[in-house]
């Protein structure tokens, strides 16, 4: 048996006395006739956080959950129960719960496959909390506020943050996979506010992935974070009033991905297109872009926030092409929405936690480089909008509206990168802007590790990433017109 | 279909609940804490989604944790657990008493000071044990949605219709002798259509919360509006950019309120992270505006006799002829502005902002010439200097009437100069949530679109 799987067992079903044989009664039980198909989701995670601000760190906390949940799924109907606790009593009413969507039938005889072979391993499975000492934690967050202080002088407040997360899940599926998965996240979060002459204004920078803390002590990681937020806040200082209207806009390589994860991401996901409730529905094969935008979602990629060894249902997680030059090629797709559509799971079935039901969500969405450096493309537009960074997005997948708001910003003008001008919102119509692609840069860059997804009020980490890019007619929300 | 619905809490529950927050508190103290406070949540529901007629999903929910605070003099550590096995309960303010001696010093930190706890607790009507079965939500949920359906055959697709019942039981206790249980309850009932023709899709919903079921609004009425909401949206087009006067409709004007809230929040204006710092005593809003605190209005949902740290509420005026009167603080935020807690630890409860005697026609028939906001999308607010750009999405509105849809534009200012601008606000009051209010009339905004 594989060394993961034991580690599962040990952490989520020995403390219970729960074994293989208990595990395969209750999936007898809970696929009594008419149900398609089951699973148990067995979770344990601990999270902790350290905040710093005043130039201490004064506050920590920790926190441990530990369930199971169980569903049952008839048709396009699911039954969904969960439990607080690993006990056998509580998860037998789970799972009479769950099966209750389905008329009532005989138990069937599940045996379930312990597997041998050694999974994939996209990142370790050591414990990211104990990677540090708390003293250390501690001295890791004062040191960021040094450096902050130390960089300019107008540094009014630093608040900064780390957290680590350890979570071990164990996935027993109705067709008898047997799949477990020990995830790690870090992430480290600075924000700065500065003031010049009664004017204040704020900048943040951070990072994150699949590994230990000693990752925010190499590569003067932590002085490039101190650095960019302060350079972000001073930028801030100087921004005048954004354009308003509709314009050309460079987005810079990395982060500004989330346009993709917006624009297109959520509206090729598999729940909304078997619901034919996008604007992308009932279009692959279509051209959705402009030739040059090749988009992929890739769930393999080691080390990174949106990565998994195997998703939340026990499906490897793959490299899935979105878009292909232009042509729109897969939708994401969990177990149920694969089933209903005739195809196959991409391995994107992901969950918050064992007290939600899984769905299709994104992993780490990015465009493939293209070719011009991006110099090229800054100096190929007249009059336009630079944006260098994004605080959050949004987008209605019906109508394909999305949005998202400019944390920096410049204008552009002849060629030359002007004026920092104010955070505004650009706004823009999921369908058709990837085909006002002009021009792709030959700088892919994935982002610092820090995006969190909210889609029906659960949230999970993923990643996104783009190379520079220029698109001619986004609207920018700025007050000037 | 067996009907399984978890309804109510036995005295037994109750009792066990307290116990194990009094347990938390005793093991701090034995662990050289010098104060602790603890609370427990525990609660459990039922929520069905049922779309196209058919049932969708069947949710059993159950949920507890336990949260506990340990104090050793002026450092404090912070630790949780979803189980609330003794063992568990004692190993997680273990956990929190290592964490205090890693965290420096800040002697704002600690319980309330005693004289302010809820002595008298005030029964607000906030709990309604559940009476509804699984098979009368599912048939609620369809009703919803086959109003919806029925109403136009324009309405082509659905996301479904839901119905949500919630019960939870909340103790909190500190080692100043506090130690109270609320029970609540918590009823939700909403539906979301497809509208289509040759124009394209939209899609748009209602809902409706309440802390009492027979509160909810009718299934004909969520599946009705629902229904006038999707189709009125068909056809939205750009406008062009421009300067223009802006009315937010009711449900999404509760949101400009939000932001004033958060600006006055303790721990933003004492990390400097406002746009309102040192605007105590000064006009934020026209002098005709005012905004009450009102945290005992039966069966609301941000109703509550006390606060997060057992602190008594009490009815308060935040802003009066336009001036801000007050802030909201905790008692550790309250420390760090040199002031009193005002009951505020967890947030606001219901907020009420001052209406005209007009309703949303008459807004529209005195702004004449603008835009009407129906819905909102991003995140565009700076909370330092608050500046503000949002997706929106409406109405184009001439001679006091609604002329076309309107989508994929934004709209941008300061708050603090958008305050000033309230024109009028509507007697259209949205009571769905912890903020009341109606729709505003904002003087001028800027619209940006093609």
């Amino acid at each position: 048996m594989s060394e993961i799987i034991t580690l599962a067992k040990n952490a989520l079903l020995e403390p219970a006395g729960l074994g293989n044989q208990d595990i395969e009664t209750l999936m007898g039980k809970l696929c009594s006739m008419n149900i398609d198909y089951a699973d148990m989701y067995f979770q344990y995670s601990c999270y902790e956080s350290w905040s710093l601000e005043e130039g201490r760190v004064k506050s920590g906390s920790y926190n441990q959950a530990r369930g199971v949940g169980v569903r049952a799924i008839s048709g396009e109907k699911t039954g969904f129960a969960y439990s607080d606790a690993i006990l056998l009593p509580s998860l037998s009413n789970a799972v009479d719960a769950a099966r209750s969507i389905a008329k009532q039938g005989m138990d069937k005889s599940i045996a379930l496959t312990w597997p041998e072979k050694p999974e994939l391993t996209l990142y370790s499975s050591a414990n990211p909390v104990q990677s540090l000492g708390d003293t250390d934690k501690v001295q890791l967050l004062e040191q960021v506020d040094k450096k902050v202080r130390k960089l300019d002088s107008r540094v009014q407040q630093v608040t900064a943050s780390l957290s680590g997360v350890h979570e071990v899940v164990l996935i027993a599926r109705s067709d008898g996979d047997l799949v477990a998965d020990i995830r790690p996240l870090v992430r480290l979060n600075v924000n700065v506010i500065v003031e010049q002459n009664g004017r204040r204004e704020q900048g943040g920078a951070g990072g994150g992935g699949r590994f230990g803390y000693q990752y925010f002590l190499e590569h003067g990681r932590i002085d490039s974070y101190a650095k960019e937020a302060v350079d972000q806040a001073l930028t801030n200082l100087d921004a005048v009033g954004s354009p308003a209207g509709e314009m050309q806009v460079v987005l810079g390589p990395g982060w500004p991905g989330i346009l993709l994860h917006e624009a297109i991401g959520h509206g090729l996901e598999g729940d909304f297109n078997r619901k034919g409730t996008s604007a992308f529905s009932n279009r692959i094969g279509e051209q959705v872009a402009s030739p040059l935008c090749t988009v992929v979602d890739d769930g393999t990629i080691a080390d990174r926030r949106g990565s998994m060894n195997v998703d939340d249902e026990g499906t490897a997680t793959q490299n899935t092409m979105l878009i292909e030059k232009g042509m729109l090629r897969n939708y994401m797709q969990d177990t149920l929405n694969a089933r209903l559509m005739g195809v196959s799971s991409t391995g994107n079935g992901r969950r918050e936690s064992y007290a939600h039901l899984p769905m299709p969500r994104m992993t780490n969405t990015y465009m493939l480089a293209g070719e011009t450096p991006p110099e090229e493309i800054i100096a190929s537009v007249k009059k336009g909008l630079y944006a260098k960074n994004f605080g959050g997005g949004q987008v209605d997948i019906t109508s394909g509206k999305f949005v998202f708001s400019a944390s920096e910003a410049y204008l552009i003008e002849d060629g030359k990168i002007g004026r920092p001008v104010k955070g505004a919102t650009l706004i823009g119509n999921g369908p058709d802007v990837l085909t006002r692609v002009s021009m792709v840069g030959n700088d892919l860059r994935l982002d610092p590790g820090v995006g969190t997804c909210g889609k029906e009020g659960q949230s999970v980490p993923v990643g996104v990433g783009q190379p520079t890019m220029r698109i001619d007619g986004l609207t920018v929300g700025g007050t000037q017109e | 279909m067996k009907t399984l619905v978890k309804s109510g809490f036995t005295r037994d529950r109750i009792d066990a609940t307290s116990a194990l927050v009094q347990l938390a508190l005793d093991k701090a103290k034995a662990s050289g804490a010098s104060a602790a406070e603890a609370s427990a949540l525990v609660a459990h529901g039922l929520s069905v989604t049922v779309r196209q007629g058919e049932i969708e999903t069947v949710e059993h929910n159950e949920d507890n944790s336990i949260s506990v605070t340990v104090y050793y003099g002026d450092t404090l550590g912070s630790a949780s657990t979803t189980d609330l096995e003794q063992a568990a309960v004692i190993k997680a303010v273990e956990a929190a008493c290592a964490i205090a001696q890693h965290t420096a010093e800040d002697s704002c930190f600690g319980l309330a000071d005693t004289g302010l706890l809820a002595s008298e607790i005030p029964d607000l009507d906030l709990y309604e044990p559940n009476s509804i079965t699984i098979e009368q939500a599912i048939d609620s949920a369809k009703a919803c949605e086959q109003i919806a359906l029925d109403s136009d055959s324009r309405i082509t697709n659905s996301e479904g219709a839901s119905l949500s019942m919630q019960e939870g039981l909340d103790v909190y206790g500190n080692t100043n002798g506090f130690l109270h249980g609320l029970l609540r309850s918590r009823y939700s009932k909403s539906c979301s259509v497809i509208a289509q023709d040759a124009s394209g899709m939209q899609r748009d919903y209602w809902y409706d919360t309440r802390r009492h079921f027979s509160d909810l609004e009718s299934d004909a009425s969520i599946g009705q509006k629902t229904a006038h909401r999707t189709l009125r949206r068909l056809g939205a087009t750009k406008l062009s950019t421009r300067q223009a006067p802006v009315i937010f409709e009711a449900p999404v004007a509760s949101s400009l309120v939000s932001h004033f809230l958060s600006a006055i929040s303790g721990g933003n204006l004492y990390r400097q992270s406002s746009f309102l710092l040192d605007h105590l005593g000064k006009a934020v809003f026209p002098e005709y505006l005012s905004i009450e605190e009102l945290p005992h209005i039966p069966r609301a949902l941000a109703s509550s006799p006390y606060d997060n740290e057992g602190v008594v509420t009490n009815e308060r005026t935040l802003v009066q002829a336009g001036v801000l009167q007050g802030y909201l603080l905790s008692s550790y935020t309250a420390r760090k502005l040199g002031m009193q807690t005002t009951g505020n630890a967890g947030g606001p409860h219901n907020v009420i902002m001052s209406h005209g005697e007009s309703d949303l026609a008459g807004l529209l028939r005195s702004m004449d010439t603008g835009l009407l906001v129906t819905e909102l999308i991003g995140y565009g607010i700076n909370s330092v200097t608050g500046d503000y750009s949002r997706g929106a999405a409406g109405f184009w509105v001439e001679r006091g009437e609604i002329q076309y849809p309107v989508d994929e534009i934004t709209i941008a200012g300061n708050l603090r100069t958008i305050y000033q601008d309230i024109v009028s606000v509507g007697n259209d009051i949205d009571t769905r949530g912890t903020i009341r209010c109606g729709s505003v009339l904002i003087g001028n905004m800027t619209i940006a679109g093609n």
